[in-house]
């Protein structure tokens, strides 16, 4: 099999399994109980908040732990809209974020009556900071950004973005899910006051994320029940994920540098190998401002889930704009945000790469995707019509 | 979510292609839309004789191309009127709800062909 869809999800490391086994079984012990089993595994627990707050140089009373990406920005974007509607109603965000930020601010729009402006984003989806500060009102509260898109692999810029927010006093939240572990992260640096990871995205287990939140933003949870995580996300810790996700932030920051340099070299000769072989296909996502690991490119007159059926026969897996889309009629909204036309837009392919990819991987996906395209487009009523 | 009958005909599908001259042609769906079928019929002595078809689509959409052409093959025009999106349903065993679209597409193809090699015939009177 050859994997190349990391994006979507990664392998959790053996090491990191093996590291989180006993917390399952001998070390089961609730961490908020009094006696001294709990003690060790509150230890534990602390002692992984302050590896993963150290992964993105925060402080590890900055750090809460929730179930992954999603519920991360869920609680960031609703949690601060909500402590601070008495001082605005208006969010400011782009049209290429991940759903699980696009829908939280549709259900604040519908819900709660918040205003949200969702920004434009150039035709490799980098989103203006200029924008940001012209779309800024009196009532704005909350500016939600993704630091790098999960479907095209534009890395945001971040930094500047961050500044106009601390210059203006407005809350700024940052989806980092797609650099976590492929990017070396400072929140300090980024002027981020929320800052959402998840660790299946980096060779840790599923179900565990972490939200950072700068020391006297304002929030208000959105789950409610014990003290746990101060009772800003109530709930008896994930501990083995916790554990597991500690691991995998410590394993990313060594092996970080040398996972670039080699993913990119693939990355590359992928890219230029099916430009050189496919007519008429094109990249998609910024030349240079992009994930070192993440190709995504249109191929047009062929239909997108056609090629990744024929893909799987061949063994090989990848994905068609991100996998939540896979699943809707929709074209990537992504895709359209760059002004790719509907009718292209559907015959996008992604391609993220990970640690386990080797060059015999990239010579066979080069060599049987031409043959798929081909195939397709004799099919096709548009290929030679043109 | 596909079943194997589906992805046997995705990947063998029957009747692929065009057919010069035909007798009627249906062209259904949008490429804004991610499908579009192109449905070509001969007709000899009220009997579809060959039937092709092109597709742009995804699996679903060039599988019930596929098993509508094969349907149609061999009918009178009468008999495969009467063909519907359920035909195309049963021969592939089932299909995910969200592609329901596709199988219409097909039957949509099928019926604008006959109607197009109807409307020849008239204007040939």
């Amino acid at each position: 099999m050859v994997y190349l869809d990391y994006n979507a999800t990664t392998p959790c490391l053996p090491e990191v399994v093996e590291e989180m086994k006993r917390w399952h079984t001998e070390l089961f012990f609730n961490p908020s109980s009094i006696y001294s089993p709990s003690q060790e595994v509150k230890k534990v627990v602390e002692d992984a908040r302050k590896k993963i707050a150290g992964f993105l140089d925060a402080l590890p009373e900055e750090i809460i732990f929730t179930s992954g990406g999603t519920e991360s920005a869920n609680i960031a974007l609703t949690g601060s809209a909500f402590a601070m509607k008495d001082k605005g109603n208006h969010i400011i965000t782009s049209s290429i974020e991940h759903h699980a930020v696009l829908n939280t601010c549709k259900f604040l729009e519908k819900q709660f009556g918040f205003r949200v402006t969702y920004l434009p984003v150039d035709r490799y989806g980098i989103i203006d900071p200029e924008d940001v500060k012209k779309a800024l009102t009196e009532k704005t509260i909350l500016i939600s950004i993704m630091a790098a898109n999960n479907e095209i692999g534009t890395i945001e810029p971040i930094e500047e973005i961050g500044k106009i927010a601390k210059e203006s006093g407005i809350t700024f939240h940052c989806d980092g899910v797609q650099v976590a572990g492929k990017i070396p992260v400072s929140v300090k640096k980024l002027n981020v006051d929320f800052f959402s990871i998840s660790a299946h995205k980096f060779y840790g287990p599923k179900g565990i994320g972490a939200l950072y939140i700068r020391k006297g933003t304002r929030f208000k949870p959105i789950m409610h029940g014990g003290h746990q995580e101060k009772g800003l996300r109530p709930g008896t810790e994930n501990v083995p994920g916790i554990i597991g996700m500690a691991k995998a932030c410590e394993i990313s920051k060594n092996l970080m540098a040398e996972d670039a340099s080699r993913e990119k070299i693939l990355r590359d000769e992928l890219e230029n190998n099916l430009v050189e072989k496919i007519p008429e296909i094109q990249i998609n996502g910024h030349p240079e401002k992009r994930l070192y690991n993440t190709l995504n490119l249109c191929v047009k007159y062929v239909e997108g889930e056609s090629m990744l059926l024929h893909l799987d026969f061949e063994g090989i897996c990848a994905s068609s704009g991100s996998a939540c889309t896979s699943g809707s009629l929709e074209p990537s909204h992504v895709l359209l945000a760059l002004g790719i036309p509907p009718e292209v837009a559907h015959g996008s392919l992604r391609f993220s790469l990970g640690r386990a990819n080797t060059m015999a991987d990239i010579e066979k996906t080069c060599e049987v995707l031409p043959k798929i395209v081909e195939n397709l487009r004799k099919m096709s009523p548009f290929w030679d019509k043109k | 979510m596909y079943t194997e009958k589906l992805l046997d005909h995705f990947k063998n599908p029957r009747n692929m292609g065009r057919i010069e001259n035909p007798d009627g042609i249906g062209k259904v769906g949008n490429p804004v839309c991610g499908d579009v079928m192109w449905i070509y019929i001969k007709v000899k002595d009220n009997r579809i004789e060959d039937i092709k078809f092109e597709t742009f689509g995804c699996g679903a959409a060039i599988a019930t191309s596929s098993v509508i052409t094969e349907l149609a093959k061999g009918k009178t025009i009468e008999e495969a009127e009467k063909i519907t999106n359920k035909d195309v349903i049963d021969v592939l065993e089932g299909l995910p709800p969200l592609k329901k679209h596709c199988s219409l597409l097909a039957e949509e193809g099928l019926h604008a062909a006959i109607e197009d090699y109807r409307k020849k015939q008239n204007s040939q009177k």
